[in-house]
C-alpha cells in the first residue's frame, strides 16, 4: 500500500517538475513578450497542480486524514494567475511591446490596449 | 440580520476556508468566525449586485471540462515551446462576446487565461468583444467557435444571462 502511494507521489512530482521546467525553458526562449507570457502561466496551472497533488497524496498517508491544505493553495492560484496575466498583458500593452514581426492581426493591438473595438 | 450580516454566503465560504487552511478547532472556529463576520461587514459597502450563479450540475460539469482541457492544452503548449520557435504563429483575436455582466465575464476571461495557449488580454470599453493573445493560431474561426461552444455557452446557461 505505501509504496503504491510513493509511486503515485513520484509520478505526480515528476510530472509537475517536468512541466514547471517547460514553463521556464519558454520564458527564456520564446520570442516576444507576448508568447513569453504564456509559458510560466501555463507552469502554474499544471505543475504545481501536480506537485500540490503529491503533496496531498503524501501527507494524507503520513497523517492518515485528508489533506485539504493543498487544494486550497490550488484554488488561490487558480484565481490568481489569470488576474497577473491579464495586468502583465495590460501594461505591455500599454507601452507598445514590440510584437514578434509575423504576429497574426497586430493592428488588434493598439485597439486592445485603448479599448476600442475591432473594426 | 442584513445589517449586521450583509453577505452570509461570503461569512460561510471564509469561515469554511479559514478552518481548512488552520484545521478544524474550537479556537480556530471562534478566531474563523469572528473574521468571517467582520471582513464581509468591512467590505459590504464596496460591492455591488453580481449575477447569481445556478444550475449546480452545469457549474460541476464546466469545472471538470476546464480541468480537462488544462491538462490536455498544458501537454500541447510544452509541444509547441520544445519545438523551434519558427513553427509558432502567434496573433491576437477579437472575441464578439454574447456573455453580458461583469462577474460572469470574469469568469470567461479567467478561464481563457487559465487554459493554456490562450491569454485574455482587455475588453473593449462597451463589452462587446474581448481581445485574446494566443500562442499558436491555425484557424482563428476555430479558435472563436471553441471557446463559445465550451466555455460561453455554458456559463450563459449558469449565470442565465
Amino acid at each position: 500500500m505505501e509504496s503504491v502511494v510513493h509511486i503515485i507521489a513520484a509520478v505526480l512530482l515528476l510530472t509537475g517538475g517536468f512541466f514547471v521546467f517547460v514553463g521556464s525553458v519558454g520564458l527564456l526562449k520564446l520570442p516576444d513578450f507576448f508568447t513569453r507570457l504564456h509559458a510560466p502561466t501555463k507552469a502554474t496551472t499544471m505543475g504545481i497542480g501536480a506537485i500540490l497533488l503529491a503533496s496531498m497524496v503524501l501527507t494524507t498517508m503520513r497523517d492518515g486524514r485528508l489533506s485539504i491544505h493543498e487544494l486550497v493553495i490550488s484554488l488561490f492560484l487558480f484565481i490568481t494567475a489569470p488576474v497577473s496575466a491579464h495586468m502583465l498583458a495590460k501594461a505591455a500593452l500599454h507601452r507598445r511591446v514590440k510584437l514578434l514581426d509575423h504576429s497574426k492581426n497586430a493592428q488588434l493591438a493598439p485597439k486592445a490596449a485603448e479599448q476600442k473595438t475591432p473594426e | 440580520m442584513k445589517r449586521w450580516l450583509p453577505m452570509p454566503l461570503h461569512t460561510l465560504l471564509l469561515l469554511l476556508v479559514w478552518l481548512l487552511l488552520n484545521g478544524f478547532s474550537a479556537g480556530h472556529f471562534v478566531l474563523g468566525g469572528f473574521l468571517a463576520w467582520l471582513i464581509p461587514l468591512l467590505t459590504a459597502p464596496y460591492s455591488d449586485h453580481q449575477n447569481r450563479a445556478g444550475k449546480p450540475l452545469v457549474v460541476i460539469r464546466y469545472v471538470l471540462r476546464l480541468l480537462l482541457d488544462i491538462v490536455l492544452s498544458n501537454i500541447d503548449v510544452a509541444r509547441r515551446v520544445l519545438k523551434s520557435n519558427r513553427s509558432l504563429q502567434p496573433g491576437f483575436v477579437a472575441f464578439p462576446l454574447a456573455l453580458q455582466g461583469d462577474f460572469p465575464l470574469t469568469v470567461l476571461a479567467s478561464t481563457i487565461s487559465l487554459t493554456p495557449g490562450t491569454v485574455s488580454v482587455d475588453f473593449s470599453e462597451d463589452k462587446q468583444w474581448l481581445y485574446i493573445h494566443a500562442l499558436h493560431i491555425t484557424d482563428e474561426q476555430a479558435l472563436i467557435n471553441d471557446i463559445k461552444q465550451h466555455y460561453e455557452k455554458p456559463l450563459q446557461e449558469i449565470f442565465s444571462c
